[in-house]
């Protein structure tokens, strides 16, 4: 800008302009403006750093606190001994688990007599207190029958109720009677709680076991969807990561660029944003009502991640595919590599890392779902426990995590509510495992040219 | 090279599991349906499992139209054995089922089960309704001053001075599930009856059908939610509403009544008894409906139907009874039937 070219006004001007002071320490005007919008997007952006902070909070905080009482669990613990008389009646039985546990109750009403319990009860308090303990002792005794007729100790989950009022959900003051707990009952509660009788034990059980009927929470566990979750991910794995690498590889290295893999690539891109209940009716009507692959099977709940997973990893093999410099490629043709060597050799082994990294973040999504699996029938009472082999892990119904902890969510029971929260706690074990391994991953591998 | 060999070995053991599922016959029972019926239906399949040397049969929801609706998509081994159903099978249903080869529908009824009316237990007073309460308060067209108009009724106060002054704000049972229709039927048409708005929708030269049908309309302005999901989600809503009345199963309401307080209807408590002796007006029965062509090919089915209804399970003293369910003083006739394996006309 030069003098001859101002107009006497502009001349004027800039007497006025912030450009006007020569010294860099002078802080003008406009400099300040910048200086305060800058110094506003900071505080934005800490304010929204903090939000999310605090909503994960939050949200941390909820689960932790709701979710622990489901680690734990009341157990009364007795010794009781079954003759074979008793255990032949009740074998013969329709309801044998039934039958196991009034010749339980009974025994029990009397060992508590003979101990002289200072307060009033009967045999419906005792059924009260104690939950649904058929199942175990007839296992117990089905498997050792030469423990018949002599003592052996018991563990058994106290009722639902009793639970709540161990670790503090259910308190005299906000209970009502009800035939599933009086008030009446706690007196005896605390009087087995002080003999010893009555405590609480860590639930390995709600880590290993399988879900049970909506009136035996005490049994419940979400080991078996664990298994479920495993087996579903094993197919997700071995086939959405060798499908997924070879169609990016086909597309980056070798498709000759025209209209038809261009269409290819929009829908790949497309088919990650397809809302995941989509790829639900999709499993349904090809592999259940096509294919006849077997309902609730993890097999068929793996085939619909899979394709749910594909457009995840291909997308993120792609980006790591084009993260290699060509100058790799270019030296490894130079000296005389096939084109397909320079890929195997060169290329694919550098950008494995993200690869690897895709597809796990691919996985996490993949075993957080629940959707998809709503179709396929494992949502739901899927309890059938773990699968009998390798094979039969494919193809037994089983459930999955998500799926099994959406199901507690619906249950009347406020003790199945807790195991939601715990099987969350589970779950979110599992996903932060994953991705700390994908950073890890990454971390160590990745090379940035 | 490494990469293909993992290829196609991936391919194969895919390849080969999926012909080994294919091929493995089913061998657990698979059941779909009602959302009131899957507790019930959890308990038995819970004590089937252990109990017999059948393995434990799946229990899907998703209401009662869901659940015959996947019934009724064929035979064989890739389609439900049982469905669940908190009301009985439509003929549209049956005729549904019957194009689609579904042809022997074996129907159980297990027992019946009480609809009521909660509301928060630390909220306004509502202790005592009428099948008129109800409709005044949330039908579509109610009488107001002997005129039939668009429900202007914003308070329960507004029509009944007895009920709290509050606004209205239900959650009741979307119309897929079963219990909608009990409830449209028993509450919201009786009502619409007692106040006479029936009787002056036909004097407005409305068909007898038409009027009946106007009748079970419910308002749409937002006072009344339809709620899809569980029990679960209307005692969510009745959490954060301290003036909120929801629709629940009986057994749903014993298990939560440290969160909830139910209301009489017609002056009668809901209880098991008043249930079984019919005093209470709003029950209805369960069924479940078991495809006769499976039996015999699915291990288990016919035993597990059986089972159900045993005397020991359905009865009086069984655990059905226990968690909330009204056991069916006719529950010989339905065993004899189940065993006979009689199927539906």
């Amino acid at each position: 800008m030069t003098e001859t070219t101002l107009s006497p006004e502009a001349a004027e001007k800039p007497a006025k302009l912030p450009f006007k002071s020569k010294s860099l320490y002078e802080v003008d005007d406009l400099t300040r403006k910048r200086n305060a919008a800058e110094k506003r997007f900071k505080t934005y952006g800490m304010a929204a750093i903090g939000v999310g902070l605090f909503f994960l909070f939050v949200l941390a905080y909820t689960i932790i606190s709701e979710g622990i009482p489901a680690f734990t669990k009341t157990i009364v613990e007795v010794e009781f001994s079954l003759t074979q008389e008793q255990f032949d009646e009740a074998e013969g039985q329709l309801f044998k688990t039934k039958a196991y546990e009034q010749i339980f109750i009974g025994a029990l009403q009397g060992q508590l007599q003979e101990s002289g319990v200072s307060v009033p009860f009967d045999a419906t308090t005792i059924e009260r207190i104690v939950g649904k303990p058929g199942n175990t002792i007839r296992s117990f005794f089905t498997a050792n029958q030469d423990k018949l007729g002599g003592p052996a100790a018991f563990e058994l989950a106290a009722s639902s109720r009793v639970d709540g009022y161990m670790n503090g959900r259910v308190t005299r003051e906000n209970m009502t009677d009800s035939r599933f707990l009086q008030k009446t009952d706690l007196d005896l509660v605390d009087n087995l709680v002080e003999a010893g009788v009555i405590k609480t034990v860590f639930n390995w059980n709600f880590i290993t076991g399988a879900d049970s009927g909506v009136d035996n929470p005490g049994a419940a566990g979400i080991g078996a969807s664990v298994v479920g979750s495993l087996f579903m991910m094993l197919v997700v794995l071995f086939l959405s990561l060798p499908i997924g690498v070879a169609a990016s590889i086909y597309l980056e290295e070798f498709a000759p660029q025209n209209r038809f893999t261009d269409l290819i690539e929009v829908n790949i891109s497309n088919l990650a944003a397809v809302p995941s209940i989509v790829f639900g009716i999709l499993g349904l009507a090809v592999f259940i009502q096509f294919m006849h692959l077997p309902q609730s099977a993890p097999i068929v709940g793996g085939l619909v991640l899979t394709l749910m997973t594909l457009p995840t990893i291909i997308i993120s093999t792609r980006a790591s595919l084009k993260a290699v410099p060509p100058s790799i490629r270019d030296a490894a043709l130079g000296i005389g590599a096939s084109k397909m060597q320079a890929i195997f050799h060169h290329v694919l082994p550098l950008a494995m890392p993200g690869i690897l990294t895709g597809t796990i973040i691919g996985l996490a999504q993949a075993l957080g779902e629940t959707a998809p699996l709503l179709l396929i029938g494992m949502v739901g009472f899927v309890a059938r426990g773990y699968p009998d082999g390798f094979i039969a892990g494919f193809t037994e119904p089983n459930s999955a995590m998500p799926a099994q902890i959406y199901t507690w969510a619906a249950r009347a029971d406020f003790a199945f509510y807790e195991k939601a929260w715990g099987g969350i706690i589970v779950l979110l074990v599992f996903l932060l495992t994953m991705n700390i391994i994908a950073i890890i991953l990454r971390r160590r591998f990745e090379r940035r040219w | 090279m490494k990469f293909s060999t993992l290829v196609s070995a991936t391919a194969l053991a895919v390849a080969s599991t999926a012909f080994v599922g294919a091929a493995q016959a089913r061998d657990q029972v698979q059941v779909a349906g009602s959302s009131t019926v899957l507790p019930y239906a959890s308990i038995v399949a819970e004590a089937f499992g252990e109990n017999t040397d059948f393995p434990t049969p799946v229990v899907e929801s998703g209401g009662s139209s869901a659940g015959l609706k996947r019934f009724c998509e064929g035979v064989g081994e890739n389609t439900i054995d049982v469905a669940n159903a908190s009301r009985k099978i439509r003929e549209k249903e049956i005729k549904a089922c019957a194009e689609a080869g579904v042809k022997d529908i074996i129907e159980v009824r297990i027992g019946y089960d009480g609809i009521v009316f909660a509301s928060q237990k630390s909220g306004p007073a509502f202790t005592t309704f009428q099948p008129a309460d109800i409709f005044n308060a949330l039908g579509a067209k109610v009488l107001k001053d002997g005129k039939l108009v668009d429900n202007p009724n914003n308070t329960w106060a507004d029509f009944n001075a007895d009920l709290p002054a509050v606004e209205i704000a239900a959650f009741i049972p979307g119309t897929k599930h079963g219990t909608r229709e009990v409830f449209e039927e028993k509450v919201l048409a009786v009502g619409c009856e007692a106040t006479g708005a029936l009787q002056a929708m036909i004097d407005s030269g409305m068909s007898e059908d038409d009027a009946e049908d106007a009748c079970i309309d419910v308002r749409a302005d937002g006072k009344s939610t339809d709620i899809d999901g569980d029990y679960t989600e209307t005692l969510a809503r009745i959490d954060s509403n301290p003036n909120g009345i929801g629709v629940f199963g009986l057994a749903f309401y014993e298990n939560n009544t440290d969160k909830l307080k139910v209301a009489t209807m017609g002056g009668i408590a809901p209880t098991t008894e008043s249930i079984a002796s019919g005093e209470y007006p709003v029950s209805r029965p369960l069924f479940f409906y078991v495809k006769k062509a499976h039996i015999g090919v699915i291990p288990g089915l016919k035993e597990y139907a059986q089972f159900f209804i045993a005397d020991e399970i359905a009865g009086a003293d069984g655990p059905l009874a226990t968690y909330g369910l009204v056991s069916d003083p006719e529950l010989a006739a339905t065993q004899a039937s189940v065993s006979n394996e009689e199927t539906m006309q």
